[in-house]
């Protein structure tokens, strides 16, 4: 116990990393995710050829391996920014394919006759996709989209390894501090599972709320 | 794309001719951006004969397959323990019993929420188990926890009546499980199940973090080698898809064998579940 009470702050502070990068990166694997869908079902070919390549390619990256060119690579290049942002990145993009096949599959699960109702009544298109296509695919991506974040939650630990602030890397100071290495995890554990169950709770409202009942 | 969607009308001839034009003009961005890259590629000298001289070595060339070796003698490894383990877990939650119910759920629930490399970490440094061991065992318990759940889920997807039916001939619970509901429950889950390997074999690469001797470990060392003027961006260039070719092709494969076990009669009691690994809510029944 005394191992989470002496060392509350370094806690806190990996503990908040971890939050950060998880909130960050879900932010931007929203955006791309939402891009690289809407890409990937636009009538244009090569727009659907680019979403395409984007997730297979990513969804069949290691994350490591991912992490360890954007890490070691991107300085190469001159472009010099905090670890951080490199890791917002690399997370950001890895997600976003996860997230563009759970929207799209979501999109998918949207009768083709309710877009044709919708146009044969009029509507534009911006009309169909705003009041009757997306919010029924809405309701079906909630779960996987938690489910998602989730992975990503767990995933930011990777970013510890590559020394940016991080609930797993906490380990390092304190087992040269001399404390019971069997306890420090345990409360990184404790961390990690108040995050992911946050999420999962979070988007269990979510799914009581809006979820379509099947 | 020639049917309609739910997203727009089937495209008419003025339609179509914009779309053309948009994929002409997205086209030439995206070529624009791919020169880019070269340009800058060739800019920072990555294309210098001393930056790629070391894979005409045999000793480099070695020291790679050795680490693709190692890569995959883990991914071995983890697969086979982790199907063990998830079958396992799988027959304890959809156990009569309550302890043993209860038990293996709150196992696989903990392992699901936990994240692979804390697991690994652990084992690792305060266990202190050698690399290999504590990777295969951070795997396993990892993804036999969620193949568990495939498992349980490929069980309940089978149709309601194959099971009622065993019970009426007269089968016992072990009968009815070994016979009629889970062959056809895997070959269900296939794909789900061989997604899941894909997950296995990509996180191996968590290997390099507690300096396990893996492929990308092999890379690390040619790419910190003074002598080639540090190689980086050629090893991640000849690392990258050799790696990502291997998960596409094992992904590739479970989507075949889901397109294949769709059309199989064997499968008509039960839905194939879709070639992607599965997203289960933690908590979610």
């Amino acid at each position: 116990m005394d191992v989470l009470t002496d060392n509350f702050s370094l806690y806190g502070k990996g503990f908040l990393g971890t939050v950060e990068l998880t909130v960050y990166a879900s932010a931007l694997a929203l955006v791309l995710g939402f891009l690289m869908a809407s890409f990937r079902v636009a009538p244009v070919g090569s727009f659907r050829v680019f979403g395409t390549v984007w997730v297979t390619v990513l969804r069949n990256t290691p994350l490591t391996l991912l992490f360890f060119a954007v890490m070691l690579g991107l300085p190469r290049f001159g472009l010099v920014l905090p670890f951080e942002v490199f890791a917002v990145l690399a997370l950001g993009c890895y997600t976003s394919a996860f997230i563009c096949e759970v929207l799209r599959s979501g999109i998918n699960t949207v009768p083709r006759g309710q877009g044709e109702a919708a146009r044969s009544l009029g509507m534009t298109f911006t009309q169909t996709l705003g009041t009757v296509v997306l919010p029924q695919a809405f309701r079906t991506v909630i779960p996987p989209i938690g489910s998602t974040l989730i992975a990503l939650a767990k995933n930011s630990a990777i970013a510890g390894a590559f020394s940016v602030t991080e609930l797993l890397g906490t380990y390092k100071t304190l087992s040269e501090l001399g404390y019971n290495i069997v306890w420090t995890f345990v409360w990184i554990a404790v961390g990690y599972l108040i995050i992911t169950l946050t999420i999962s709770a979070l988007f269990h409202v979510m799914e009581k709320r809006w979820g379509v009942a099947r | 794309m020639t049917e309609s969607t739910a997203l727009y009308d089937i495209p008419g001839p003025h339609a179509r001719r914009r779309h053309i034009l948009y994929g002409l003009a997205s086209t030439v961005v995206l070529l624009a951006l791919a020169g880019w890259l070269l340009h800058l590629l060739f800019d920072s000298d990555q294309f210098t004969s001393t930056k790629w001289s070391p894979f005409l070595y045999k000793g480099i060339q070695e020291l790679l397959l050795e680490g693709l070796g190692n890569t995959l003698k883990a991914f071995a490894y983890a697969s086979v323990l982790s199907l063990a383990l998830g079958a396992v877990l799988a027959t304890g939650r959809l156990s009569e019993r309550r302890v043993l119910r209860w038990i293996s759920t709150l196992i696989i629930e903990f392992f699901r929420a936990m994240p692979v490399l804390v697991m690994i970490f652990f084992i690792f440094v305060a266990l202190k188990v050698q690399p290999l061991p504590a990777l295969v065992a951070g795997l396993t318990l990892y993804n036999g926890s969620v193949l568990a759940e495939v498992f349980r889920t490929g069980i309940h997807s089978v149709a309601r009546g194959q099971g009622e039916a065993a019970y009426a001939l007269g089968m016992r619970k072990t009968q009815v499980m070994t016979y009629v509901l889970t062959p056809q429950a895997v070959r269900a889950m296939l794909p789900a199940i061989i997604s899941q390997l894909v997950v296995a074999l990509k996180d191996t690469s968590l290997g390099f973090l507690i300096t396990y001797e893996e492929f990308l470990h092999a890379g690390k060392l040619i790419a910190s080698n003074l002598d080639y003027d540090l190689p980086f961006i050629p090893v991640v260039l000849v690392i990258s898809p050799i790696y990502i070719g291997m998960c596409m092709l094992l992904s590739w494969f479970a989507t075949w064998v889901a397109r294949k076990e769709r059309r199989n009669p064997k499968t008509k009691a039960v839905e194939v579940a879709p070639a992607e690994p599965q997203t289960l809510l933690p908590g979610q029944p």
